[in-house]
């Protein structure tokens, strides 16, 4: 039988302030790019290298603090961080100096910290962490991938006890806004709460860092067993439903044993029909949450959904900001997550309460 | 025309990102490296591409950054002694 895995741990960096979670009034923004707010960094990192640090880099170093101080771990075995786009600061930072200086004295430190692998390696070099660190950049499965990853470790690595594992991207000026000349934002800025009323092509987008302490052990602070995660890259909407099927089907979870789903709608109406299908049928009588009117949607965002399931599984409690439906959600113990963006890229996730 | 001291560590500020610190804050004989300042190698990387660009010295050897780059004094006679612009 193979062992358990347990998420002891999680911070999140997101658009919305932290307590949302307790309470705290959500975020309405006007645009349809918007940032993460910012926590006080200096409490986390090393103020000697906190001045040449990115808003990426400071966001996944501090998610990752947080995560690993909850779970009450100073060193983890393997560092695994997710980002679709990685450190686009440094990289405009360094591209524009390339352009002024006529690709001649550039600044050396915008393009060291322009590479994806900045964050997962500013992590361990925050810890003094020298154990295997790697990151994946696959689109929007990037955290997933990571999940998969530490998934593999934790099971067929006897070494291997804890596992930190993350997603990061940050919003930049105009690699972001790449995003609105190819139709994945909305042409017109809408607000954030409005974004799954507005019948229109494209979404909105943020930033955000979010980190999971991973352990084959549990202890009294854990907040969920991290069953299992499924990628598939490319799904024909009409497969979605044998997809999920197959994938229960696996984790011996029977589909009424679902207690909530989390989707990734994010008001895109050429890709939406993904979630609308399952939503009128496999999961019709399921209660159904979205959170990307909440934090945007961007390569990494399924780590609030993540965040999300694992602390209503913890506390029971659902906000009713994320509710999709009407469907009661009573004392959840199995929630799947479900995620796809522009059609590609789907995954899903299994949490369950301990 | 502003004092060659106070423009670099107007520069240095700026282009090491030195947070919360102002040209006042940095004494002319201070070490600009270890105990004084504290930078580090990639401040060291940052200041030789600096040299270059605003002054028009290249160093060659990178043995001599470390004779140079001692204080704000130190950078200041070098820049005095051998700008090109």
């Amino acid at each position: 039988m193979q062992n358990k895995i347990y998420i002891n741990g999680l911070g999140s960096i997101s658009a919305q302030p932290e307590d949302l979670i307790s309470g705290e009034a959500i975020r309405v923004y006007d645009e349809n790019i918007f940032s993460a707010i910012s926590p006080n960094y200096k409490k986390y990192i090393n103020l000697k290298a906190f001045r040449r640090m990115s808003k990426g880099i400071k966001m996944g170093i501090t998610a990752a603090q947080i995560a690993l101080k909850e779970a009450e771990i100073d060193m983890p075995d393997s560092i695994i961080t997710g980002t679709g786009e990685g450190c686009k600061l440094d990289t405009e930072k360094f591209l524009e100096n390339l352009l002024d200086q006529n690709e001649k004295l550039l600044s050396p430190t915008a393009f060291i910290q322009s590479t994806h692998n900045t964050i997962g390696g500013q992590i361990a070099l925050n810890l003094g962490c020298k154990q295997y660190n790697i990151t994946y950049t696959q689109n929007s499965v990037s955290l997933e991938t990571a999940f998969l990853d530490a998934q593999i470790q934790l099971r067929e690595d006897p070494e291997m006890k804890v596992i930190l594992v993350g997603g990061v991207d940050e919003v930049s000026a105009r690699i972001t806004s790449f995003r609105k000349l190819d139709g994945q934002l909305k042409q017109n800025p809408i607000k954030n709460i409005d974004l799954l009323k507005v019948d229109s092509q494209g979404t909105i987008t943020s930033e955000g860092a979010h980190f999971f302490a991973l352990s084959k052990e549990k202890n009294q602070k854990t907040y969920a067993e991290f069953q299992s995660v499924s990628i598939k890259n490319s799904i024909q909407p009409e497969e979605v439903t044998e997809e999920i099927t197959a994938f229960l089907k696996i984790q011996n979870v029977n589909l009424l044993s679902i207690d909530a789903v989390i989707l990734g709608v994010n008001g895109d109406n050429r890709y939406d029909h993904y979630y609308k299908d399952i939503q009128l049928d496999l999961f019709k009588n399921t209660p159904q949450l979205a959170y990307k009117h909440l934090v945007g949607d961007f390569d990494t965002a399924s780590g609030f959904a993540v965040y999300l399931g694992a602390n209503i599984l913890k506390s029971g409690k659902v906000l009713e900001v994320l509710r999709l439906n009407q469907v009661e959600c009573r004392n959840p113990r199995t929630i799947l997550i479900y995620n796809q963006y522009l059609g590609r890229d789907h995954s899903l996730i299994l949490l369950s309460a301990v | 025309m502003k004092n060659l001291r106070t423009e670099l560590k107007e520069s240095i500020i700026k282009e090491l990102n030195l947070e919360d610190m102002e040209p006042e804050d940095i004494s002319n004989e201070e070490p600009l490296f270890g105990d004084g300042l504290g930078l580090d190698s990639i401040d060291a990387l940052e200041l030789i591409v600096l040299l270059e660009k605003d002054y028009g010295i290249k160093l060659t050897d990178p043995a001599q950054s470390k004779e140079i780059f001692v204080s704000i004094e130190q950078m200041a006679s070098y820049i005095e002694e051998n700008r090109t612009k």
